[in-house]
């Protein structure tokens, strides 16, 4: 099994594990799915995804790809295109760098900013990847390794949902709730999290 | 001749809505429906829509009817995905039903990929009653 389907998988996992945190967050703001599409997303990537597949790039394009199809809510497009975008950065890599990490967050967000055309502050997903990809950048800059560089960026998304509990949705089917929206932590900022959890214990381990 | 897609989360509605435009426009074989996931689930899926598109294109340009939320991303998605750099496939600001109706007969009638978008565009501003 290559690494990067081994920390696909486990992306999986945790999200499969939160499959009913995230669509009861969902419940609150939005159409109460998106643990159950992103948890069919992430069964299908570990079926169509090689386990072998040693090239990184190739195996999150094959992954993205498979959540544009499979996830069936915004979330497939928004993360599909995010982790194609990654792809494009670790095509023919085989091992990921921590500025390749750095590169391949970058590419990601900046393919969630064009499909979902959000910027900070919507309550969206970007509200955690964001501050995220801020402070793995500063950790990285100052000496730290891939893993330390994680947990700095996870100490960023978790405050990310923190700050999604204080503002308005302005992007998706929270929006018509405006107001409303107040007091609730976005989902996707959650998942989003979650998912940078997952591979900062990945990394760690 | 231009071609259609219709692309909703739910397959009933988008076989429904181009059954009713193609009723519209009869021997008009130009029209596809991209509704559902694989499995039938609700929920759209851009690599579906990518095939939709390739099918009913046959050079003129396809014009695409979507119903909400993620129905647009999808369809952004897979217009990326087929790398049409001449903007030849293009999402119709437009009602799904009346939108397809419109573009149904006037693709049919041998309209180009601009009016069909503008008379597609304009059934929005259509009273009902």
């Amino acid at each position: 099994m290559s690494r990067v389907y081994e920390c696909l998988t486990k992306i999986g996992e945790t999200i499969t594990e939160n499959k009913d945190f995230l669509t009861d967050l969902d419940r609150e703001i939005g159409d109460a799915d998106h643990g159950i599409n992103m948890t069919r997303g992430f069964h299908a990537v570990a079926e169509k995804v090689p386990s072998d597949l040693e090239d990184i790039g190739a195996a999150l394009k094959k992954a993205g790809m498979t959540l544009l199809s499979t996830v069936g809510g915004a979330s497939g497009p928004l993360y599909g295109t995010a982790y194609m975008e990654a792809g494009k950065v670790m095509a023919g890599k085989t091992e990921m760098t921590a500025e390749d990490f750095k590169a391949a967050l970058e590419a990601a967000i900046a393919g969630i900013q064009k499909r979902g055309k959000a910027v900070k502050g919507e309550k969206t997903m970007l509200d955690a990847l964001i501050p995220a990809l801020d402070a793995y950048t500063a950790a990285i800059e100052g000496g730290a390794d891939m893993g330390a560089g994680l947990e700095e960026a996870c100490k960023a998304a978790n405050e990310g949902i923190e700050f999604t509990k204080t503002i308005i949705a302005t992007k998706g089917r929270a929006s018509y709730l405006g107001e409303r929206s107040i007091g609730h932590q976005d989902p996707g900022a959650t998942s989003a999290t979650l998912t940078l959890e997952t591979i900062r214990d990945f990394v760690k381990a | 001749m231009v071609g259609l897609v219709i692309v909703s989360h739910s397959w009933k509605i988008a076989e429904g809505v181009k059954d009713l435009a193609s009723q519209m426009a009869p021997g008009f074989d130009g029209i596809r429906a991209a509704g559902g996931l694989e499995d039938g689930e609700i929920g759209t899926d851009a690599t579906r829509i990518m095939e939709a598109i390739q099918a009913v294109d046959q050079g003129d340009g396809v014009v695409i009817l979507c119903d909400l939320g993620s129905a647009i991303m999808s369809a952004e998605t897979a217009i990326e995905l087929l790398e049409d750099e001449e903007g030849k496939y293009r999402i119709a600001d437009a009602p799904v039903v009346e939108g397809a109706i419109v573009a149904a007969v006037e693709a049919a009638g041998g309209e180009d990929l601009e009016s069909i978008i503008a008379s597609a565009e304009d059934a929005r501003n259509e009273s009902k009653l």
